[in-house]
């Protein structure tokens, strides 16, 4: 047990020397993270804001000034060009001058003050998903409130005598993500990224260069075990990981302002589950792989499923059943829901225990699958 | 004389190679005496590392069995490996690493304690001569300091058997005859060494040879008793011009072909007074200068083309 052990830190110091000395590791393993963050946070991550809008308004009305008033006090708009009809509308949006477009038809006006319904037309380009998306939830919620202040005006009208306050009173209110910050969705999502990606190229690489290098072949001969060599390589990269998830998600809550609002420790914990699957996953890679190149594209089968089936860059909400479902393969999808209830939410062991349970049976079995079926045999 | 490594009947068919082609090792027997240095002689692709991988527990034979100080390859590996050193073919050190931060790596994963480690590698970088460069990292020596780094970290814990594969391939003659300066000393301490090479000259350094070819070993024996044990002799002879030097010898018949060397030919013949004789009437006939003819010691590069001419013949 001591030798064991002895022969396992033996291989953990070697490792060092490569991370210190291997530029291009070194690279991957501080740079990568840093430059996601900053990329995530400044080219990508524009909240939506000030859409330019074309208003027809035909109906000059109080209740229509009113209703283009409202929008773009919302800040989700700006009322940017004045049109004199439908088709002047459609032809902006078809020239990209503006993102949305209201068309209040001149019957409007009449409409509503005779008790009637009154029909407005809203454009959305649909182009930008996320854009359209804020743009139909602020255009929706805006109507609503009008429409039921316009309500309560002809009840109060008809004659009942009393005042009447607004019976409910609707405010929306993002829960967890108040000020729907893109930096709030990506950074548990980034944090992610890293866990996964990064340990599993480096564990891969680690390995697989060893093969490369003919240095296998001498390894193979010493008396260091199987498992001793595995944990050995891969114990480096853990402590890396690390160091880079508390990077992340320091500069996360110092610079874009996104706190851990739960447990710090219940994070660490359970990153530690999710590191074992992708460390895992890197060995198991690294056994089928001879070269470093072939363990790249192998990786890349792994990767790229994350990125997209798992909601790291794109809400799953929105997917099609069949790539929604295919989510649940995956174990950074529960991950994720996990890193955004704790960071968000301030989620608990016990609320979690859903996503828990299914990414550490995964975790666990991966893991010592790799270790079972990593051989020290040419 | 107590046996340090004894192979059986071991054959490897690589999985990767057709059905029913020839295996790259077929049916290979050997038997190495404790404290021999046993010569491993074979052209490229005769079978030297597939032959040596297995033996050094790298890679498991398709059939046949390989004992290494009785234990057994495939069952015993791990106490086989506490007790063996090897040198792979292709440059097998960390090359980000110094030649100390190597010794010092393969010296802890073998186990060897703190207290002896300081000694035993002052030792080896004495005998290696690589004192001098214990900070160069080992990507920065020069091929031959490579090689005995790598020799350094296979003697590290003091191992019963060295096996070596072409250690002196990719050498200049210099550092090569040092290599084998350096092996001398390692018999001397008591361990068997296994050493292959594709150099048929290097064979002669050895106290036994098996000399491998095509997955098979043609022959073994002491370089001595191969030489003798050939049915002929060898005559070499130089002369000028060479073009009738060359049309000369053609048209004697010694029995076993000749060769070119050098500026020599070198005939292998049965009856070497009489083709010395033959050749020089008939070059002197043709006008050539004669400057060499005599008979001449056999080398282990006549046995190794005699037996692989009868190897084909019987084919
Ligand atoms: N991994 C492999 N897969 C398939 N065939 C192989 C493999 N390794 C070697 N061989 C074949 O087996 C035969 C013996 O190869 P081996 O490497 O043992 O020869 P060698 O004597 O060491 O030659 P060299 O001097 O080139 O190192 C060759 O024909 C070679 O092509
Ligand atoms: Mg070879």
């Amino acid at each position: 047990m001591r030798q064991s052990f002895r022969r396992m830190m033996t291989i953990v110091r070697k490792e060092w020397l490569h991370i210190i000395r291997d530029p291009r590791t070194l690279a991957l393993v501080i740079v990568l993270p840093v430059m996601m963050l900053f990329l995530l946070g400044y080219a990508v991550a524009n909240d939506v804001k000030d859409i330019p809008l074309a208003v027809a308004d035909l109906s000059h009305t109080d209740t229509s000034r009113t209703l283009v008033d409202k929008l773009t006090v919302s800040e989700f708009f700006m009322y940017t060009h004045a049109a004199q009809s439908e088709n002047e509308i459609l032809a902006m949006m078809d020239a990209g001058i503006v993102k949305a477009g209201l068309y209040i038809p001149e019957s409007f006006g009449r409409d509503v003050s005779t008790g009637g319904v009154g029909t407005i037309q809203f454009y959305i380009d649909g182009s930008n998903p996320t854009i359209a998306q804020t743009a139909q939830l602020a255009a929706e919620t805006i109507s609503q409130s009008m429409s039921q202040e316009i309500l309560i005006k002809r009840l109060e009208r008809s004659g009942t005598g009393m005042q009447l306050g607004l019976p409910v009173d609707v405010r929306m209110r993002y829960l967890y993500n108040p000020d729907m910050k893109r930096m709030n969705f990506m950074i548990p999502g980034l944090v992610a990224i890293i866990l996964q990606v990064q340990t599993l190229l480096l564990t891969a690489f680690a390995i697989v260069r060893e093969r490369e290098q003919g240095t296998l072949e001498q390894l193979i001969v010493t008396p260091v075990r199987s498992w001793e060599l595995m944990l050995g390589k891969i114990l480096p990269f853990v402590v890396v990981a690390f160091v880079n998830v508390v990077m992340t998600v320091a500069v996360g809550a110092i610079w874009f302002g996104v706190d851990v609002v739960g447990s710090s420790a219940l994070l660490a914990g359970l990153s530690l589950i999710f590191l074992l699957g992708s460390l895992g996953l890197g060995v198991l890679i690294s056994n089928i792989s001879k070269t470093q190149m072939q363990a790249m594209y192998l990786a890349s089968f792994i990767m790229m499923p994350s990125f997209i089936l798992a909601g790291l860059l794109f809400p799953r909400e929105n997917m099609p059943w069949l790539a929604y479902y295919a989510g649940y393969f995956l174990p950074v999808t529960y991950f994720l829901e996990i890193v955004r209830g704790i960071i968000l939410k301030g989620a608990d062991f016990f609320t979690l225990w859903v996503w828990i349970w299914p990414m550490a049976v995964f975790s666990i079995v991966v893991f010592f699958a790799s270790v079972l079926l990593f051989h020290k045999r040419l | 004389m107590a046996i340090s490594v004894e192979a059986l009947l071991l054959t490897k068919q690589y999985s990767s190679q057709p059905k029913g082609s020839r295996p790259a090792l077929d049916a290979v027997d050997l038997h190495v005496e404790a404290g021999q240095l046993y010569g491993l002689v074979g052209p490229d692709g005769a079978g030297k590392t597939t032959l040596l991988r297995i033996l050094s527990t790298v890679m498991n034979p398709t059939s046949g069995s390989a004992r290494l100080m009785g234990y057994d390859v495939n069952k015993q590996a791990e106490q086989i490996r506490s007790r063996l050193g090897y040198m792979p073919q292709a440059f097998s050190l960390y090359p980000d690493l110094s030649v100390m931060e190597n010794l010092r790596f393969f010296a802890d994963i073998n186990g060897v304690s703190h207290g002896k480690q300081k000694s035993r590698i002052d030792e080896l970088l004495e005998f290696a001569r690589l004192t001098d460069f214990t900070s160069r990292r080992s990507e920065n020596l020069s091929g031959g300091m490579r090689k005995k780094l790598a020799l350094a970290c296979a003697l590290v814990h003091e191992p019963e058997i060295l096996l070596l594969d072409e250690p002196t391939t990719g050498v200049d003659p210099v550092s090569r005859r040092e290599l084998w300066q350096l092996l001398a000393k390692v018999i001397q301490q008591g361990v068997t060494v296994l050493v292959s090479t594709p150099y048929m000259d290097e064979a002669e350094r050895c106290n036994m040879v098996s000399i491998i070819y095509q997955g098979r070993i043609l022959t073994t024996g002491a370089p001595v008793d191969l030489e003798r044990q050939m049915p002929f002799r060898i005559v070499e002879v130089k002369a000028k011009p060479r073009g009738t030097l060359r049309q000369v010898v053609d048209k004697i018949d010694g029995g076993y072909g000749w060769r070119a060397v050098g500026d020599r030919l070198r005939l292998s013949v049965v009856d070497p007074a009489g083709v010395q004789a033959r050749i020089k009437a008939n070059l002197e006939t043709a006008g050539a200068q004669i400057s060499i003819l005599r008979e001449a010691r056999i080398l282990m590069e006549d046995v190794f083309i005699y037996l692989v001419e009868q190897q084909e013949k019987q084919a």
